[in-house]
């Protein structure tokens, strides 16, 4: 993977960056697509210089209070308090951290597999695309929320695998986020597979391919230096588009009870958290759920105008 | 075509006996705790055990295995041990519960679509066609689970019009049903919506409409009658595959309103770890996945004709 890393840093790297974000800039609803989630980005790196309460801390006196109360300290609960009286904006601003970082994390694991197995297969043809075709095959077709739910059990905190991370001096946080990363990367990575496996067939046939070839480079030179950084533009699109569905799978996973343990303010466990409260709950509710689609709206909408702007190119 | 689709059976059968040995595997590790769930928490591990000699969890792996698929190829889908009772006879109401819910789902969607993105294709880039664009990347946006959120803080909490519980306690109602189809209609008509546009743009700047549009046709004849057909080929493809996402993807909406259905039958099953149950619901998901693939396929060469297959 070195090498994947050194062969694009050519001189004038940095000004073609800056001219992609020029370029972004002619596209409207690529650039609120991008202010939203900089947004996000943004109050998750800041949040500790935020004046924001101790996400944790209970108020066992203001439950489920609506936003804008008047809280003890003489401040205000700008969004409110949850079940246990926690600050519902302090929650949603730290737990924008693990939102960004674990979805961003499974998202670039299954990628990475993905992308080697879809130019494996694309590349080498024959058995190994059959074989990796049919693997891919499998895991798309199994119940997705099976195959979660699978995976999750089997080697979660409580499991022989959870127990030795633990050993390992692993918190169940991580061991628990890192399953669910597993579990990401294997709904996610055929389909990305299967993208690359297309894009793969198409490039192979370049006459640069041939060079190489001719040049006697291995077949994992050719595959990651020649023909991976050549299908990063129907890519980097996809990955956008990628990272929002992760992010609902990882928050559905928490509003389903398997996401991140408590008392993390995870997105999704706070909307199931006080979903049982009925009307009063209300308030609650809304914010995380408002949080995440404002999140996943701003990675579809950068994912349209950086779509926009390749097929000007 | 019989070739295709004998070659589509037989990966369908295969990926079948693979993914029901996976499962098999996977919770042949977990049998234990599945006894003490259907024991409760104060059995004794003596207790658990016998359980599972008496419910023949015990036999040799490869001995469960066959018998499982005898019994599942002859029709005795085995039973759960959750609800202790046959597999079949559980899971039918509820693939009947899910198919009247993903029936109202896709006959919806594909109308708002539809009807939405020939609206927005006939008219590039005109301010209906920005709208449509806009609204539909906005909905798509918003995970069932959130939208599901604020249909129930509206309809339920504040305007108190519609029950936040589709559970069906009292019978079939249609007015419980409103929400959850509501939902999942939110989440995919977007997706429909702007690969129909996409599609009817791209026939509205054709050669042959422009002609039909020259020789002086009437413009609402020539949208419906020549250019309508040509561009629903991408857009149905991809329908008939939105059936199989109507059957596995709909777990979390089915969660949330309690709907008694497929959905939150196989989450129910695979967090008891119920392995029976689990394997029926997933032999009828790969099913239903390959064969709405197949159907998607045929119905392309019948829409058209230019496409064969070897």
């Amino acid at each position: 993977m070195t090498d994947l890393a050194a062969s694009p840093a050519r001189p004038g790297r940095f000004a073609k960056i800056a001219r992609s974000v020029g370029l972004l800039r002619e596209s409207p609803i690529g650039m609120v697509g991008l202010t939203l989630v900089l947004f996000w980005v943004l109050i998750a790196i800041f949040a500790d210089l935020l004046p924001l309460r101790d996400p944790l801390a209970q108020a066992g006196a203001d439950l489920l209070t609506p936003a804008l109360t008047p809280s003890p300290d003489g401040g205000h609960y700008w969004l409110g308090t949850d079940d246990k009286g926690r600050d519902i904006l302090a929650r949603l601003f730290y737990g924008s951290r693990l939102v960004l970082f674990w979805s961003g994390f499974a998202t670039v694991v299954a990628y990475a597999v993905g992308m080697l197995m879809g130019v494996a297969a694309g590349y080498r043809g024959g058995w190994w695309d059959e074989i990796i075709s049919f693997i891919g095959n499998v895991f798309l077709a199994f119940p997705q929320m099976v195959l979660y739910i699978v995976i999750l059990s089997q080697l979660g905190p409580d499991s022989s695998a959870g127990q030795w991370l633990a050993g390992e001096g692993f918190s169940t946080v991580w061991v628990k986020g890192l399953t669910i990363v597993l579990a990401v990367m294997f709904a996610t990575a055929p389909q990305v597979a299967r993208i690359v496996r297309g894009l793969v067939l198409d490039l192979k046939t370049r006459d640069y391919v041939a060079a190489a070839e001719v040049r006697g480079e291995t077949p994992i030179y050719i595959m990651i230096v020649e023909l991976l950084p050549n299908a990063r533009g129907p890519l980097i699109v996809d990955a956008c588009l990628r990272l929002g569905y992760v992010t609902i799978a990882i928050a559905a996973l928490g509003f389903l009870g398997l996401g991140l343990p408590p008392p993390d303010p995870d997105w999704g466990k706070m909307i199931s958290e006080v979903r049982g409260y009925g009307t009063a709950a209300a308030n609650a509710m809304i914010w995380p759920a408002l949080a995440i689609s404002t999140m996943v709206l701003g990675l579809n909408l950068l994912a349209d105008g950086l779509r926009e702007i390749s097929l000007r190119d | 075509m019989l070739v295709l689709a004998l070659r589509r059976l037989a990966s369908m059968i295969l990926i079948m006996f693979v993914i029901s040995v996976l499962l098999f595997v996977f919770f042949e590790g977990d049998k234990v705790n599945l006894a003490a769930r259907v024991l409760g928490q104060y059995s004794t591990m003596e207790g658990r055990l016998q359980w599972l000699e008496d419910n023949g969890y015990n036999r040799p792996l490869w001995v469960r295995y066959s018998s499982w698929l005898y019994g599942f190829l002859t029709g005795d889908w085995k039973d759960s041990a959750q609800f202790s009772a046959p597999v079949y006879d559980f899971l039918l109401p509820r693939l009947q519960n899910t198919a009247i819910l993903g029936g109202l789902v896709f006959v919806a969607t594909v109308a708002i679509s539809l009807v939405l993105g020939v609206l927005s294709g006939v008219a590039e880039a005109g301010l209906r066609d920005r709208t449509i664009t806009v609204v539909s990347v906005f909905t798509t946006s918003i995970p069932e689970f959130a939208s599901a959120t604020f249909l129930v803080a509206i309809f339920v909490y504040w305007l108190d019009w519609l029950p936040g519980s589709s559970s069906f306690s009292d019978g079939f109602s249609w007015v419980e049903l409103i929400l959850p189809v509501a939902t999942l209609v939110i989440y995919n008509f977007g997706y429909y919506t702007r690969m129909t546009r996409a599609s009817m743009a791209e026939v509205m700047n054709s050669q042959y409409v422009r002609t039909a549009v020259l020789k002086g046709l009437p413009y609402r004849r020539v949208v419906i009658r020549h250019a309508l057909r040509n561009a629903l080929i991408a857009p149905f493809t991809v329908m008939i595959l939105q059936l199989n996402y109507l059957l596995s993807g709909v777990v979390v909406t089915e969660v949330f309103f309690a709907y008694d259905g497929y959905g939150k039958a196989l989450y129910d099953a695979a967090m008891f770890g119920d392995v029976y149950l689990i394997l029926a619901g997933a032999m009828i998901a790969v099913v239903v996945a390959v064969l709405s693939q197949f159907i998607s396929d045929i119905g392309y060469t019948f829409l058209n004709p230019r496409i064969r297959f070897a």
